[in-house]
């Protein structure tokens, strides 16, 4: 983070990220608010190459842009109450003090962190340190992800079922 | 006379040694150098994307018109070649229109957020030796996530119209979208796993070191991939998302005028970076077994692109389109388990040739020849199991004419 344009990255991209980020808050559409949270997820991705992780990165574009923004859309679209504004919430008290929470924590941490920096240069390939990693030492929590995975699909064809499946086969 | 040209600013076997040379002449400091290189990379490889798209309107028209026996634009200019270049004007000239009810902001983003992953998508990919934007590490990830900003850029689009015949179709193009996604992620895992690596430059040099293309190797994930392709970029026959003779026109059908013309664009392009993933990941890149030392490496790879493109143009020309329910079956069925069973056998080829330390010269025919059988019996076993039998039994009568049983004739030969 020495060099100017890291520097110029780094708060171009901050406020991209965090004016978008109040925008998905803040405007009255829905997918309007969607829009704003690709932009939001793209800037993210942005601060993660001045930090030279590319691998993360270009997974943050794949999976929350190209899954999780559909996802997100699929949910607004396919959903009865669909026509809805985005301020008209019935838990506004809760969300907000969650919030608060979030955010509570998220400033102890910062504040509470020794942001010392580190002697040894970043790695040449970070996606080879990542697979090895995430294969070897991290093997256990890796499959339990992909297990959770797998049985959250599974609850999900089993909820969308309709009623009297096993009747009709018969 | 080549020795001679090695390193020199006239080296135009590599298009990047003159650009470079003239930079490095002028003697700015390394931050203007890097922008003024990367601006005159782009500028090259937008302008290069242009004339390819129109030289190729032209002759894909001319060639399908050959296929179906018509003639083709042949009136603007000889044999029809300012046809393309009198569309674009035509496209330019005419009034931007915003439909009444539609999102104004989003309508007006839709067109510009589908074009960018088109022209990033060339700053991976290696026109040459040193020919290259950003040579990025993870260049095979890259190609999968950007081209994947095209599916909220389609929703986008849809719905911002408000018509409801353009946001089924956007939702429609989503879904088969995300399908083939997971087909051409897999498709593309494969090869990382026998190559163990995500530049795209490794790519090409290993399969310059080892003298073979990777189709020879794996043609399972190849076939996988130029489908899923087909789909990203909405070509026959895959197109249903536009599907010009059922269909108005599919998520961009209040578009017209120039930001039609961008969504045009916009499939042209991909359709480029599909071929230039294809030629970089299975047909050597820019290498041709040691032409590339007389030939420019350049020239080779627009070659092999534009060949591949073709394919395209050709199934265009003479394939039917398939329904949406038979393309989501044949992803989910079909393809997933294919490609699932394609990644374990790679993965396990790679394995054994590292335990058993075969020299190349018998490992590489070996996995290839399993490969393609398996390749081969996977295809057929699988198509079986799933009940579509061998093509012999099957259309010598019409399906009718089997359902009744004969012809019944009426008429003078009925009394």
């Amino acid at each position: 983070m020495e060099d100017t344009g890291t520097i110029v990255a780094f708060w171009i991209l901050a406020l991209i990220t965090v004016g978008a980020a109040f925008g998905v808050a803040a405007v009255r559409n829905q997918i309007h608010s969607v829009v704003l949270l690709i932009v939001t997820f793209a800037g993210v991705a942005g601060l993660y190459i001045t930090l030279s992780a590319d691998f993360i990165a270009v997974v943050q574009i794949l999976i929350y842009i190209g899954a999780i923004a559909i996802l997100i859309i699929f949910a607004i679209v396919l959903t009865p109450r669909a026509g809805r504004l985005n301020q008209e919430g019935f838990m506004l008290l809760p969300a907000l003090g969650l919030a608060a929470l979030v955010a509570g924590t998220m400033i102890f941490v910062a504040f509470d962190t020794s942001w010392a920096i580190s002697e040894r240069d970043g790695f040449e390939e970070t996606a080879t340190a990542i697979g090895d990693l995430l294969l070897d030492k991290y093997a256990l929590p890796f499959e339990i992800a992909s297990v959770l995975l797998l049985s959250a699909i599974l609850g999900a064809i089993l909820l969308v079922r309709p009623e009297g499946a096993e009747e009709e086969i018969e | 006379m080549v020795i001679l040209l090695k390193g020199e600013w006239y080296d135009l076997r590599d298009l990047a040694n003159p650009v470079r040379e003239l930079i490095d002449g002028i003697g700015l400091p390394d931050a203007v150098d890097y922008v003024l290189w990367s601006l005159i990379a782009s500028v090259a490889i937008l302008t290069w994307l242009v004339v390819s798209v129109i030289a190729f309107i032209w002759i894909e028209r001319r060639v399908v018109a050959l296929m179906q026996n018509r003639k083709g634009p042949n009136r603007v200019g000889p044999a029809g070649l300012l046809q393309p270049i009198a569309d674009a004007i035509k496209l330019l000239l005419k009034e931007a229109i915003t439909t009444r009810d539609a999102d104004r902001m989003l309508f007006w983003l839709a067109p510009i957020i589908v074009f960018i992953p088109t022209i990033v998508v060339f700053a991976v990919v290696p026109f040459g030796e040193s020919m290259v934007l950003a040579n990025l590490n993870v260049g095979v990830l890259f190609l999968i996530a950007v081209a994947g900003i095209m599916t909220p850029a389609v929703f986008i689009a849809g719905w911002s119209s408000n018509n409801k015949y353009a946001l089924l179709a956007a939702m429609r193009t989503i879904a088969m979208l995300i399908s083939y996604e997971i087909v051409q992620v897999l498709a593309l895992l494969s090869v990382v796993i026998f190559i163990g690596s995500m530049n795209l430059q490794t790519f090409v040099s290993w399969q310059d070191e080892y003298n073979t293309w990777l189709i020879f190797i794996m043609p399972l994930p190849l076939v996988a991939y130029l489908i899923a392709g087909a789909v990203e970029i909405n070509r026959s026959p895959m197109d249903i998302s536009e599907a010009e003779s059922e269909l108005a026109a599919g998520y961009h059908t209040e578009y017209g005028g120039i930001k039609f013309g961008f969504f045009y664009q916009a499939e042209y392009m991909a359709g480029f970076a599909i071929a230039a993933a294809v030629t970089t990941l299975f047909l050597g890149g820019w290498t041709l077994w040691g032409l590339e030392e007389w030939i420019p490496g350049w020239i080779i790879f627009l070659g092999k692109l534009y060949a591949v493109f073709f394919l395209y143009i050709w199934s265009r020309g003479t394939l039917p389109r398939l329904r949406i329910d038979q393309l989501m079956s044949f992803a989910w069925k079909f393809m997933l388990p294919l490609m699932l069973v394609n990644v374990l056998v790679i993965g396990a080829e790679v394995f054994i040739w590292e335990e058993t330390g075969a020299s190349r010269n018998i490992a590489l025919p070996a996995i290839g020849a399993v490969n393609t059988t398996l390749a081969v019996i996977l295809v057929v076993g699988w198509g079986r199991f799933l009940g579509h039998g061998s093509g012999r039994q099957r259309g010598y009568r019409a399906t009718l004419t089997r359902e009744i049983g004969k012809i019944y004739y009426t008429g003078a030969e009925a009394s």
